[in-house]
């Protein structure tokens, strides 16, 4: 029976790696994951064969309940939600892995002391614990961020990283006692709780605009989590699988932070939205910008005019659902033979390729989006920018003021355009809390209003053109 | 665990996660999202951690179900939302 499960695992695995080498195509992705769930289904069904069920109604109830919650959660969220839904099914990744490492030890610390533990299962156990709750309550918080429960801002104290420091010595301390003496369930129970309260401890201090760098680097965790599981049940699939995970998420970290210009260690140091909020200076400055405004019918003429328009499409043009308005209006502007193109940083939206996702939910076209590196030189020779919803990632104060939290960062050269339209609400600052001195440029006209309506109202003049 | 058993789970987690390393690489920036929340789906793997754990004794039994629930969650949803997603890339070629 034995080697049966080994061989079904074996297959999972290939079929786990063919899966995920098919979501280098588009055309074959959706193919991938489908193959990715067949795997997990084998790896399941071939675990269940293995445990031979002793308790049948209660693992295939627990199947059921969690099965059907997670159904219906993804067939009920919206797009511009998947950045938060990420981050919860993260956490529950890690809180499983944090109970499955738990349930073990307590198996063998309490309900069958005579079971013998070595070294190496014990450091699995409490490595897994604590990668786990870490990857747990970071989630959490990390969703709280993201869905605005929790204030956006990077939270900063004074002896933060003594604090941190603090407890997590304590809680190896613990993690020493424990792999000592199997039986200090208490050192266990501290280090566990020590770990939960780090988790959180290590996301508050990051700003809303490096949550995309957040987002992947707990998906590397939630993989690690499962990985140091893999090693608490001496199970192979489990460690194959959660490498997999993790060196993802650790690649599209680096991916992120490159798009930024930040190293990882001043992400996770944070502080990234508490510098900008103290630029008092950037308010300042504010208040010298010279703002022109435009009206809807103006601005139609001018898109009208062009022979060339690129969109800057940002999470702002998602949140106020008017990604479909400028898929209609970039198919009259096309009509009219005017060349519509969508320019792409690589951290619009909230996790990485979000953006891309969103664009698509509105059936543009995706060999219209064009990537940051491709499409930064051409702005110089188009006629018109519009930029919806987007602000950090077109502010020139990256390229061009070293006293700006931003700079450094790769940003699209929209400013080099001939005019520049930007659709905004107010003069609020972005998602990083900076002030945007494009707006101030005499290029760039401001078109104020709610994206959604003064688009819709675009499209109609336009028609009327 | 012995401790070449521990080295042989060495060897699989190196190659793994070079392996990980070489397939993810290529993913393209337009599907970074779903490779995220696809991958996401598989961390949920700790499921069958979670099935081991529902036939032990008491607290172990719970501690069990609980992540058994929250694992089917990651990958039941994980998956249906990446599929979602890439219906919609899909969609795009007709």
């Amino acid at each position: 029976m034995y080697i049966y499960i080994e061989i079904t695992y074996l297959i999972a695995t290939i079929l786990f790696i063919v899966g995920i080498k098919k979501l280098n195509k588009t055309s074959e992705a959706r193919q991938g994951n489908i193959l990715s769930a067949v795997a997990m289904l084998l790896a399941v069904l071939a675990t269940l064969v293995e445990s031979q069920l002793l308790t049948p109604v209660e693992t295939f109830s627990c199947i059921l309940v969690g099965g059907a919650i997670g159904l219906v959660w993804a067939r009920r969220v919206e797009m511009t939600q998947m950045p938060e839904m990420v981050a919860i099914f993260n956490g529950f990744g890690g809180a499983a892995s944090l109970f499955v490492a738990f349930s073990d030890y307590w198996t063998r610390a309490v309900e069958q002391p005579d079971l013998p533990t070595d070294l190496i299962t014990i450091i699995s156990i409490l490595l897994s614990v604590l990668i786990g709750a870490v990857t747990f309550t970071g989630s959490l918080t990390a969703y709280g961020k993201l869905s605005g429960k929790v204030s956006g801002n990077a939270i900063v104290f004074k002896g933060q990283h003594l604090l941190n420091l603090v407890l997590l010595l304590v809680a190896v301390a613990c993690g020493v006692l424990v792999a000592i003496s199997t039986g200090s369930v208490t050192a266990m129970i501290v280090m566990g709780v020590i770990s939960l309260v780090l988790g959180i401890l290590v996301v508050i201090p990051i700003g809303g605009a490096d949550m995309p760098v957040v987002i992947s680097l707990l998906n590397s965790y939630s993989g690690m989590a499962a990985c140091t599981t893999g090693f608490v049940l001496n199970n192979s699939v489990l460690i194959v699988t959660g490498a997999l995970v993790g060196a993802s998420g650790i690649i599209l970290t680096q991916i992120m932070c490159k798009a930024m210009n930040r190293s990882l260690v001043s992400v996770l140091l944070g502080g990234f939205g508490a510098t900008s909020g103290g630029g008092a200076a950037g308010a300042g400055n504010a208040s010298d910008m010279v703002i022109k405004e435009v009206g809807v019918e103006e601005a139609a003429m001018i898109f009208d005019s062009a022979s060339s328009v690129i969109v800057v499409p940002g999470y702002g043009m998602a949140v106020a659902q008017a990604q479909h308005v400028v898929r209609e209006m970039m198919d009259l502007l096309e009509k009219k033979g005017i060349n519509v193109r969508f320019a792409i940083h690589p951290v619009a939206g909230r996790m990485p390729g979000h953006m891309n996702v969103l664009l698509a939910e509105s059936n543009v076209p995706y060999d219209k989006l064009i990537e940051m590196e491709e499409i930064n030189d051409d702005f110089g020779n188009t006629d018109v920018v519009l930029v919806v919803g987007a602000n950090d990632v077109v502010n020139p104060a990256a390229r061009t003021n070293p006293a700006s939290p931003i700079y450094g960062m790769p940003i699209l050269n929209a400013d080099k355009a001939r005019t520049v339209i930007v659709s905004k609400r107010s003069m609020g600052v972005g998602y990083a809390g900076i002030e945007n001195e494009l707006f101030g440029y005499p290029n760039c006209l401001m078109l104020f209003g709610d994206a959604k309506s003064t688009l819709t109202k675009m499209v109609g003049e336009l028609k009327e053109m | 665990m012995s401790i070449e058993n521990f080295i042989f789970l060495l060897y699989i987690l190196v190659l793994a996660s070079y392996c990980g390393f070489e397939l993810i690489a290529k993913v393209p920036p337009t599907l970074h999202t779903p490779l995220m929340s696809g991958s996401n789906a598989i961390s949920g793997i700790t499921i069958v951690g979670a099935i081991l754990c529902v036939r032990e004794g008491e607290v172990s039994k719970y501690l069990g179900m609980a992540a058994l629930v929250l694992a089917t969650i990651n990958v039941v949803g994980g998956y249906a939302v990446t599929d979602r997603m890439l219906q919609m890339f899909k969609k795009k070629k007709s």
